[in-house]
């Protein structure tokens, strides 16, 4: 009995620290990753002095930003200012515990686990919020109220989706749901045309509600620089100002890892070989390549623009999947 | 806190957009009076990059004026100096060399092609798409290159002079300013499918910023910015200098008026530029590039005149009065940004804010050739 919580306490100990580990390399190496593509796509070469091929970089940057002083404007409300990107980090680290990597690798195999990831995701939004109102600054506080409204406007159609998702699925667990789509890709989620024939559209409105609601370009409200200076961050430095970025790069994992899981077969291989964890991160970095794509490629959005893109098209077409989704339960 | 807590009363608040800030491309200062997201006035504050260059222009000799009007619009130096010189020059009765006056107009049109090219990556900018500005920047390293080759500067040029250029161009020079036509040329595609044909892109401009052709009179504006409100305004066309009626182009128009005619006006004046510049190349005479027997201490007789450009934002115009002594009694600096800035306040109310910036940007302000 002993024995076993003492087991448990070090795999507890050990997912711990290895979460962290995970959720701290890859805001790292994104960041990375996004300005080399950045940089490819822009007939340039992007970082190269720090490293081998500038791989050091994301050291550099991160010591940089620890050795800067953290300032504190005078009007800010203190506690909430400090507490503002604390709480905007934590969530999306906790969501990749239930995250099953492989058929081995997750850290918690909760029951109601999308349920989790999706209860985290809204507080960390929030905490954006906070974070912009404490701050004291007509910019940060503008970004505030357009997160609230960005925030209903794009969880709806998320959760809808989901939704839908969870019907056929029967469903919260996400291990369950990898290891329903076990077999080739016509398996996925994705082409279960038989249980919805929406499904790719599905997919296309969650990938476009995962850019929203992490608040990538060409949906970044939160920071738009050329209008809002840089929006809640304004005021922050340092570290600070360094966790929000953390905190959005491992949204950005995690938005991927979802999308493996419920649309993309998870670890399973695209034809029935050698399924594992290389082909849950080939597909979840595949992923990220197209956020950051994305992100380079297009200008931002007007800021009614994205509320129109959400309330005139995403919602009801995700309202759409919904009732064809119960529909095709019903009659097949 | 305090200010904040007031304004909360009044439901409105005040937004300093500027002196810094990254849309404003400079020291401009514009004090938005907010309604929510909703812009109830704005007032451009100007002056925070004001230097006298018209007080130095009278109390320094013509010829020693000379570089300060590449600091004027730094981003078209060209045509600053060619306002300038072209004053001078009528004021004087100096008679400019044929060479030189084609000289002068494909140097011209190529910083225009270079100007539009910045605009386009800094408006791009302004909407938050950051790549297109780093392809800007790859042509128009090119025209800097060649310009540099002549000039001797790759940003604030000197380069014209009473009575002519003073440096000749090469054929290094003139074969490649030809091959920058041709790769110009076929890089226009690219800014089309990248840039004109990509959605968002559109959603921001079409219909946005709308200015009439009678605001954009009322407040003098010209250029691309009136070009884009159906008004074929253009000096080369309407007050013919140098040797532009020796040559064959067209002027755009574009009757929308929102951001997106402005853009595409800009787009066909690179198009127009080119062609310019092939023309002029094709029938650059040989000859001198200063004319003879320009004194070394400039002194024109007394008089008045005023000589117009067409700039890359609209039209520069130098008004010089001589006294008959070596300076300048004065002289006045029309400046094309200041014009189309001050129909902003007008237009802007009422608009969201960041539709507001998209018409900020697409008016091509240059905050130097605001304050002078």
């Amino acid at each position: 009995m002993t024995e076993g919580m003492l087991m448990n306490l070090v795999r507890l100990l050990l997912y711990l620290v290895g979460m962290i580990g995970f959720a701290a390399f890859n805001a790292a190496y994104l960041t990375l990753l996004e300005r080399k593509q950045a940089s490819w796509m822009q007939l340039r070469r992007g970082p190269t002095e720090v490293g081998p091929w500038g791989l050091l970089q994301p050291v550099a940057d991160g010591v940089k930003l620890m050795s800067k002083q953290l300032l504190l404007p005078r009007d800010v409300d203190v506690p909430l200012f400090l507490l503002g990107p604390i709480m905007v980090v934590v969530p999306p680290i906790l969501c990749l515990v239930t995250i099953p990597f492989s058929e081995t690798v997750v850290a918690r195999n909760y029951n109601l686990g999308l349920l989790m990831i999706f209860a985290f995701g809204a507080v960390s939004t929030f905490a954006l919020m906070l974070a912009g109102l404490a701050s004291a600054n007509k910019f940060s506080s503008i970004a505030a109220a357009r997160i609230v409204a960005q925030n209903i406007a794009y969880e709806i159609p998320l959760l809808v989706i989901v939704l839908s998702l969870v019907m056929t699925t029967h469903t919260f667990n996400l291990h369950t749901i990898v290891a329903q789509q076990a077999g080739g890709f016509w398996h996925w989620n994705l082409l279960k045309l038989g249980a919805n024939p929406l499904m790719p559209v599905a997919f296309l409105i969650y990938f476009i509600c995962l850019l929203a609601e992490s608040n990538r370009a060409p949906f970044d409200m939160v920071e738009a620089e050329s209008e809002l200076v840089a929006g809640v961050f304004t005021e922050y430095s340092g570290m600070g100002f360094g966790l929000f970025f953390i905190a959005e790069y491992v949204n950005i994992v995690v938005g991927c890892c979802l999308a493996t899981i419920l649309f993309l077969g998870g670890w399973h291989c695209p034809f029935g070989l050698l399924p594992g964890l290389h082909w849950f991160l080939i597909k979840m970095y595949a992923l990220c390549v197209m956020v950051v794509w994305v992100r380079w490629s297009f200008p931002r959005t007007q800021f009614y623009g994205l509320l129109n893109l959400s309330w005139k098209y995403l919602i009801p077409l995700a309202l759409a999947n919904l009732l064809l989704t119960a529909v095709m339960l019903k009659l097949f | 806190m305090s200010s904040d807590a007031q304004a909360l009363h009044h439901e409105s608040f005040v937004l300093n957009v500027g002196p810094q800030h990254p849309a404003t491309h400079g020291v401009l200062r514009i004090k938005l009076t907010m309604d929510g997201e909703y812009i109830v006035d704005a007032e451009p504050v100007i002056g925070y990059g004001h230097r006298m260059h018209e007080k130095m222009g009278e109390n320094r000799s013509y010829a020693k004026f000379l570089p300060n009007t590449g600091r004027l619009d730094y981003v078209a130096a060209l045509f600053n100096g060619h306002g300038y010189v072209g004053a001078v020059e009528r004021l004087a009765g100096l008679v400019v060399p044929e060479r030189a006056e084609y000289i002068r107009v494909i140097t011209c049109e190529l910083n225009r092609i270079a100007s539009h090219l910045l605009w386009v990556g800094a408006f791009l900018v302004d909407l938050g798409g950051f790549t297109p500005l780093l392809y800007c920047f790859d042509d128009r390293e090119h025209i800097l290159d060649l310009l540099e080759s002549v000039t001797g500067s790759r940003l604030t040029f000197c380069y014209f002079r009473f009575g002519g250029v003073c440096n000749d161009v090469d054929d290094n020079f003139i074969a490649g300013a030809r091959a920058f036509v041709t790769s110009m040329r076929s890089r226009m595609p690219l800014y089309d499918a990248f840039v004109s044909k990509n959605i968002i892109f559109r959603k921001r401009c079409e219909g946005i910023g709308i200015l009439s052709a009678a605001e954009c009179r009322k407040y003098g504006a010209s250029g691309p910015v009136i070009r884009g409100s159906g008004v074929a305004y253009d000096v080369r066309k309407l007050e013919p200098y140098s040797v532009y009626p020796q040559l064959d182009f067209d002027v755009p128009v574009y009757t929308e008026g929102d951001c997106m005619a402005r853009y595409r006006v800009r787009i066909a004046e690179i198009v127009e530029s080119l062609r310019i510049v092939e023309q002029a190349l094709d029938k650059l005479p040989a000859g001198p590039v200063m004319a003879d027997k320009v004194p070394r201490a400039l002194k024109p007789p007394k008089g008045d005149c005023y000589f117009n450009v067409e700039s890359a934002r609209g039209s520069f115009g130098v008004r010089a009065i001589s006294d008959g002594s070596e300076n300048a009694y004065r002289l006045k600096l029309r400046s094309p940004c200041f014009s189309n800035l001050s129909l902003f306040q007008e237009c802007a109310r009422g608009m969201l804010l960041t539709d507001a910036l998209a018409l900020l940007g697409s008016l091509d302000l240059v905050i130097p050739d605001i304050d002078r």
